[in-house]
């Protein structure tokens, strides 16, 4: 007897099967003249420019967080400023304060750099070892001791 | 070359039914490359909105060459736009058809002489199926051009082509 899960399984079977079907009769029937044109990217008409995958420059990404976050924050003032009246100052103090905390980040991101396109130069943290190292071999007697 | 397109030498009974079936399925869905470029396209658009109903043909036209099946050039083909035509029909995949629409893309139109910009017919640059005279031609003349590019689909067939 077949379970209700049976009844799925026929169901997903059939439809591989069917996807899998129509490929092939495709394959089995389509002409297939390619040629270097043809396969060139689709850029309306135009010539492609260099490969379809391009890649950005990882220095956006911190601008993207940085607006999406500004953006959120205009979303969250619009609504506030349309009902500031009814509200009174309560949702005034408590916007100052959801203000304050974006405005730390925001000084935070500016000190550290975030914000420069070109980044300074890393300062990598030299190291001095303590305990001097030893530049010949041991000699036997301190091998002895 | 596919693995079944044009391999056959003769065409017996199980061909011809094949070529029936495929035939009918390609031209009762002419999906249409959507472009226009001049005021061809709009007797186009025309065409393809509710009152005409390109649709009830199959046509229905797709942003992109690798999805259409038929080109319907409307409209005046300057020697800017003809490079672009001929990439995006070099694009479609096979089998591909073209119409071409209106006494411009025919032949150079009112431009045939004078038109230091125009093409003289998209038929120097990418093959033509059929041609649609007027300028601009009404909507029902598209109708009778895509009737013809039908029933040109309807004689393919999967056999080789006799060659003279």
């Amino acid at each position: 007897m077949l379970t209700e899960f049976g009844r799925v399984l026929i169901f997903l079977i059939v439809g591989a099967v069917f996807v899998a079907l129509g490929l092939l009769t495709a394959w089995l029937l389509r002409p297939s003249r390619p040629y270097p044109s043809k396969r060139a990217t689709y850029e309306c008409g135009e010539n492609p420019i260099g490969d379809t995958r391009v890649r950005f420059n990882i220095r956006f990404y911190v601008v993207a967080l940085i607006f999406l976050i500004f953006d959120v924050e205009v979303v969250f003032l619009f609504p506030w400023a349309t009902v500031f009246k009814e509200l009174g100052w309560f949702a005034f103090i408590e916007m100052l304060v959801f203000l304050t905390i974006l405005f730390v980040g925001y000084a935070y991101v500016w000190r550290k750099g975030d914000l420069d396109w070109d980044k300074p130069a890393p300062r990598i943290p030299s190291y001095e070892p303590v305990i001097g190292v030893r530049e010949t071999p041991l000699t036997e007697e301190e091998v002895a001791v | 070359m596919g693995l079944l397109d044009q391999k056959f030498e003769n065409s017996n009974v199980i061909i011809t039914s094949m070529d029936n079936l495929l035939n009918w399925a390609r031209l009762s869905s002419l999906w249409g490359m959507q472009f226009g470029l001049a005021c061809c396209a709009i007797e186009m658009m025309a065409t393809g909105a509710s009152h005409y109903d390109f649709d009830r043909f199959g046509v229905f036209f797709r942003g992109t060459p690798r999805q259409s099946d038929v080109m319907i050039v409307a409209g005046t083909v300057t020697l800017k736009m003809a490079s672009r035509i001929k990439t995006l029909y070099d694009q479609m995949s096979e089998p591909r058809y073209v119409i071409s629409m209106g006494s411009c893309s025919n032949c150079g139109g009112p431009y045939w002489e004078h038109g230091y910009h125009v093409l003289k017919g998209v038929d120097r640059i990418i093959p033509v199926d059929v041609y649609v005279p007027g300028c601009p031609p009404r909507p029902e003349a598209l109708m009778e051009g895509l009737m013809k590019l039908q029933e040109k689909i309807r004689s393919e067939s999967l056999a080789k082509k006799k060659t003279a």
